[in-house]
This record gives structure tokens, C-alpha cells and sequence, in this order.
């Protein structure tokens, strides 16, 4: 059975008087009963730092938190059924895969008959049935962060923990497990927090993504909303490969024709209010146009096989554009750019804050 | 050809004649300990010994007399077993979870408490003689194995938490992480997780507990009694026994005989003492 984590006003605050760091400020969340919630942003965000908590390993200076609506403050890691698969997998090194599988059951005192069971049940799940005699020394990255999966999924937990689970395989290894682990969340259906700082990673697992900054919670929402809606030009930034261009200028009129000025050009599009604005674009909704009267001069073109990406020198900064394949452009030639459709996002100048139309 | 490997015979000269002056001892008070009086006394010291004669190492175990008692060194030998060998496991034991603690469950004032420790084993221990022997008087274990079991397990405490800390440091702590979300407590993680991972500085400090505690003088002459005295102090009584002709034979004999049980346990477990010294933790 699912179980649902609800996350309130969760401060933590490291060392004290003068030397005092606020890790988390007042963090909540809810995750609703089979959800994969993705925690993502940079290294010292505290995303770490709130995981280890829902975890019990550290505890909270303040907060809730309630795991399928049982406070769970003040309880011990083990008590709290919950499952973590760690970066460095942490498997008990003296122990073979089995043993490593079946130790949690045995700390709960299954009898082994039904661990030996579920130890090849879990086995067969993830196609490690041949590991299974085998000390963790032995087995390749891939094969021990399946065993480390296995160990986390024997208990049939409540919860999920993931702490950067992928981070130390290579990236194909990368691709595969990361498909294993959705399939896996699909087949279990078991509430899952995962950690990671890479945002491909929060995109293609999430059923929800909350990205994370300096202890704050920036954004929450959908793989979608917060690619196409990012709430702030941090969010904006750090979802989505290449990076939003970013356009300072003036919006001169608002409203539906409006028109926003910057260096070097101007548009004619829907504009929030009158005043100073940062217009977030897309690579893929920026195109690269011989006739336009923005002009720019190639920088950069980049080929990633499928698309190509060219980095268009303009008066207000270098902005990216994805372009078909073979696109017949080299550095050095000049070039005009328009946009497409109403893809806009709008922040404010100095908070940073997405603006609506 | 020759100025091509010139380096190396230089290196192995310089090794070899080191391990010649350093086996030379050895190799005196193995040779001397199978002459007889006669060929002692040709006063060739280096000389091979003409014949295999085990009398003097019948001598020295049962007969040898120090003072009036003339049961030779048999007696101090069991004393120093009977001491050494509890004296090692519970100082190495004590050691591994003063270590366990002092790296993977820190607490307030952990580090500092670990520094103190530190202090212990670069105290002299010449210092603590009087007020030791005030508390094993106290303790009532005076003169006795038992009080120099315990002198032992103080005197080594320091030098086993530093070896077992250093090693489980390099433990990584997500193990332990791990092992608590799987529900192992305390003493389950350390016996379970821990202690299988040992194996390396388990040995190194058995073996370097056992040498120092053997070998110990200082304690063994300071704390024992008439019928507590380890093989180190017999063996200095006994070569000290003034009589009319000095057996070096017998001398000899009984310093091999002393020296024996260390070189047998460095002989076994030797390749793991190196290991234990150049490998960290064994890796996930």
C-alpha cells in the first residue's frame, strides 16, 4: 500500500549562535500516495539534508513530518518502514547478494524460509538470479546499484529514498538503470523521493519535480509545468538543456500587441505590464531567420545529431537556437531571429519572479 | 653489462648487509645456545656450533636455577601465556569498540575525548608506576597475573582505539546508514557489518599487542609477585644468578626460548600485519 508523505515547515539549522547555518528554511511538501517526487538543485541546496531527515538519520530543528499520516519525529530510522538506495550503494561488503538482500528481513526476524523466498522473488525482479552467491567486490556498477535496488524493494516499504543513485555509472549504464527505476517505480507502486542534482534525471522520472535552492523551495509541479512555467529565472535556468535564453529589456506596451525593447531589436508579442522585464526563451521556440531584422552572428553551431544548436552572438548576449540537422551555417556568418508562437516566459528584472500576461 | 645494473647490485649489497647485522644477534644466540661449555670457552663467537647438543635448552625450560629455585624458566613461561593471552584479546576488543564509537557514532566531545586518548600512547609509562600500583593495591590485585592482565589492558587501550579508529574511518558512513535503516541497532551493526570487515587491523593488533606485552619488562618487574613474575623478568633473574661458571648456553638458550612465542605469531600472521598496515577499509 502506497503511503503518502506530508512535509511541514521543516527547518534544520547546523552548528550554533554566531556559526549557525539554515540549511532548510521552512520547507513543505506533500506527496501524494504513489507519486515519484523528484528533490533537484545544485550541491548545498539541502536536498540532501531533507531526504536524510524524511530518512531519520538526521533529525529536523523544526517541522512536521508525517509518513502515511504518522508523525514520524523523534522515530528511529528502522521504525519508520522506509527503504533507501545510497550514491555509493552501500552494500555490507562481507556479505554476499543475498545476505545484503535478505539482512533487513532478517533484522525483522522473517523466518528464513520466506526470506529465501522473497530474496528470489526480488531476484528475479531485477534479473540478478546468477549474482546471487556473489560478494559485492565482484559485481560491476551496474550490477550493484541493482542489488542495492533489490535490498531497498525486499522490504516492501512504505516509502522510497533514492540519494543520487546514478550518479556514480557511466552514462549509458545511466540510461539503462534510470528506465529500470521507472519501470520498477510502475510495477511497485510504492511513494518514491529521489535526489539528484541532474535535471534530466528529475525530468524523465518524476511524476512531480521540486527544485531546490539555497535551503528554499523554488518550485513544485509537474515534469511539464516546470519546464514550460518555471516560477523564477533560477527554475528557468537550471530545468531544461541548453539553458533558457534569458532577454533584458523594456516591455513599451503591454497587453496582448504589446512590444518589448531590448538591445539590438525589438518584438511585437503579448507583454506583461509596462516597465523593465526579462524575456525566457527557449532554444526550440528561437529560430534562426535570414530576413528578420534582429540581427545576430553565428558563434557556435553545435551538433547533437538529431538537432543542432546554434549560438547566435546578438547585442544583448549570446542566445541559443535549436535548428534542424545540417543546418548549412558556420561561425562567423551573420544572421537574423524570431521567435515562434506565444512560448514566452516573462520574469521580473530584479526578483527574478515569473510575470503573467 | 655491469655498470647497467650497477644500482641494483648496489641496493641489494646494501640490504644484504643490512639484513646480516640485523640476523647477526640472532644467529649468535641460536649458535651459542647448541655449544658446550668447551667450545664456549675457545671464545669463537661467530663459530658454528660442532654439534647439535639441546642440553642447555633442557636446562634453561626445566632446571635452570635462579637463586634457590631451580625449575627453570617453565614457571615464567605459563605466567607470561596466562597473562598475554587475555591481556590481547581484551585490550584488542576493548580497542575495536572504543574505535566503532569514536568514528561511526560520534558525539558531543567525541574528537576531543579520542585527543586525550592520543595523549596515552605517547605517555611514558615510567609516570603512572606509583599511582598504578596504588590502584591495584587498592583493587587487591597486587602481585597477581590478573593485576597485570588489567595493567596491560590500560597501558594498551590507547594504542588499540588509535589502530581500529583510523581503520573505520575510512569505512564509509553510509554502511552504517544503510545497516540502521535495515534495522541493525548498536551492537548488531558491529558484529554484523563491522567486525567482518576487520580481518587486516584485527591482525595487525593482535600481533603488535602480543609483542609489546610479551616483551613487557617494566610492568612485569614492577607489579608482579614471587609467583607472578612474566618470562622477561625470570629470564633477567635467571642470567643474573651469580655463580661460579656462567652458562652462555643456557643464557642463550632461555633468551630463544623467550623470544620464541612473538617470532612464531609474527611467522603466522606476519602477512596480514603488513597488509593490515598499507590497506584502508575494503572497498563496497
Amino acid at each position: 500500500m502506497a503511503a503518502s508523505l506530508h512535509i511541514a515547515g521543516i527547518r534544520k539549522v547546523f552548528g550554533k549562535g554566531a556559526k549557525a547555518v539554515e540549511v532548510l528554511k521552512r520547507i513543505d511538501i506533500d506527496v501524494l500516495p504513489g507519486e515519484f517526487l523528484i528533490l533537484v538543485g545544485p550541491s548545498g541546496c539541502g536536498k540532501s539534508t531533507l531526504l536524510n531527515i524524511i530518512a531519520g538519520l538526521e533529525e529536523p530543528t523544526e517541522g512536521e513530518l508525517l509518513i502515511a499520516g504518522r508523525n514520524v519525529i523523534g522515530i528511529a530510522p528502522a521504525q519508520r518502514d522506509i527503504a533507501m538506495v545510497f550514491q555509493s550503494y552501500a552494500l555490507y561488503p562481507t556479505m554476499n547478494v543475498a545476505d545484503n538482500i535478505g539482512f533487513a528481513l532478517e533484522m525483522r526476524k522473517v523466518p528464513k524460509e520466506v526470506r529465501t523466498k522473497r530474496i528470489a522473488e526480488v531476484a528475479a525482479m531485477l534479473q540478478i538470479e546468477h549474482l546471487l552467491d556473489r560478494r559485492p567486490s565482484q559485481l560491476s556498477g551496474g550490477q550493484r546499484q541493482r542489488v542495492a535496488m533489490g535490498r531497498a524493494l525486499a522490504r516492501d516499504p512504505q516509502l522510497f529514498l533514492f540519494d543520487e543513485p546514478l550518479s556514480n555509472l557511466d552514462a549509458k549504464l545511466r540510461v539503462e538503470m534510470r528506465a529500470e527505476i521507472k519501470r520498477l517505480h510502475h510495477v511497485s507502486g510504492i511513494t518514491s523521493v529521489y535526489v539528484t542534482h541532474d535535471q534530466i534525471e528529475a525530468m524523465t522520472l518524476g511524476s512531480r519535480i521540486a527544485v531546490m535552492k539555497d535551503g528554499i523551495l523554488q518550485q513544485i509541479g509537474t515534469p511539464d509545468e516546470v519546464y514550460t512555467r518555471p516560477s523564477n529565472t533560477y527554475v528557468a535556468s537550471f530545468i531544461g538543456s541548453p539553458t533558457m535564453n534569458m532577454i533584458k529589456g523594456r516591455v513599451e506596451v503591454a497587453g496582448e500587441n504589446g512590444r518589448f525593447v531590448f538591445e539590438g531589436g525589438s518584438l511585437t508579442l503579448p507583454c506583461p505590464a509596462v516597465g523593465e522585464a526579462i524575456l525566457g526563451l527557449r532554444a526550440e521556440h528561437l529560430h534562426v531567420a535570414a530576413e528578420s531584422s534582429w540581427r545576430g552572428v553565428v558563434h557556435l553551431v553545435e551538433p547533437t545529431g538529431a538537432d543542432t544548436y546554434v549560438v547566435v552572438r546578438t547585442p544583448a548576449g549570446d542566445l541559443t537556437s535549436r535548428t534542424k540537422p545540417h543546418a548549412p551555417l558556420k561561425e562567423g556568418d551573420p544572421i537574423g531571429l524570431e521567435i515562434s508562437g506565444k512560448h514566452t516566459n516573462w520574469f521580473h528584472c530584479t526578483t527574478g519572479l515569473r510575470l503573467e500576461v | 653489462m655491469i655498470a647497467k645494473h650497477l644500482p641494483r647490485i648496489l641496493i641489494y649489497s646494501i640490504l644484504l648487509v643490512a639484513a646480516c647485522l640485523f640476523l647477526a644477534p640472532l644467529y649468535v644466540m641460536l649458535a651459542t645456545s647448541f655449544k658446550d661449555a668447551d667450545q664456549i670457552r675457545a671464545g669463537n663467537l661467530m663459530s658454528l656450533p660442532t654439534s647439535i647438543n639441546f642440553e642447555s635448552w633442557k636446562l634453561a625450560w626445566s632446571t635452570a636455577c635462579t637463586g634457590v629455585d631451580c625449575r627453570g624458566l617453565r614457571p615464567y613461561f605459563w605466567n607470561s601465556v596466562s597473562m598475554a593471552v587475555p591481556a590481547v584479546l581484551i585490550s584488542t576488543a576493548w580497542g575495536a569498540v572504543n574505535g566503532y564509537v569514536l568514528s561511526m557514532w560520534k558525539f558531543r566531545g567525541s574528537d576531543v575525548l579520542f585527543g586525550f586518548m592520543l595523549f596515552g600512547v605517547f605517555m611514558p609509562f615510567q609516570v603512572v608506576l606509583l599511582p598504578m600500583s596504588q590502584v591495584l593495591g587498592f583493587l587487591g590485585l597486587s602481585s597477581s597475573v590478573a593485576g597485570l592482565v588489567l595493567v596491560h589492558c590500560l597501558a594498551g587501550m590507547a594504542g588499540t582505539t588509535l589502530f581500529f579508529r583510523n581503520y573505520y574511518t575510512a569505512i564509509p558512513r553510509e554502511l552504517v546508514n544503510a545497516a540502521r535503516m535495515d534495522g541493525a541497532g548498536f551492537w548488531l551493526i558491529f558484529y554484523r557489518i563491522v567486525i567482518p570487515m576487520s580481518t587486516p587491523i584485527m591482525m595487525v593488533t593482535l600481533i603488535w599487542q602480543f609483542t609489546n606485552i610479551w616483551n613487557d619488562f617494566l610492568f612485569g618487574v614492577a607489579f608482579s609477585g614471587a609467583d607472578s613474575k612474566p618470562i622477561t623478568v625470570g629470564l633477567n633473574n635467571m642470567a643474573n644468578t651469580s655463580s661460579s661458571v656462567k652458562s652462555y648456553n643456557v643464557d642463550m638458550a632461555a633468551a630463544v626460548i623467550a623470544g620464541l612465542p612473538t617470532m612464531l605469531v609474527y611467522v603466522l600472521a606476519g602477512q596480514y600485519f603488513v597488509k593490515g598496515l598499507t590497506a584502508g577499509a575494503v572497498k563496497g
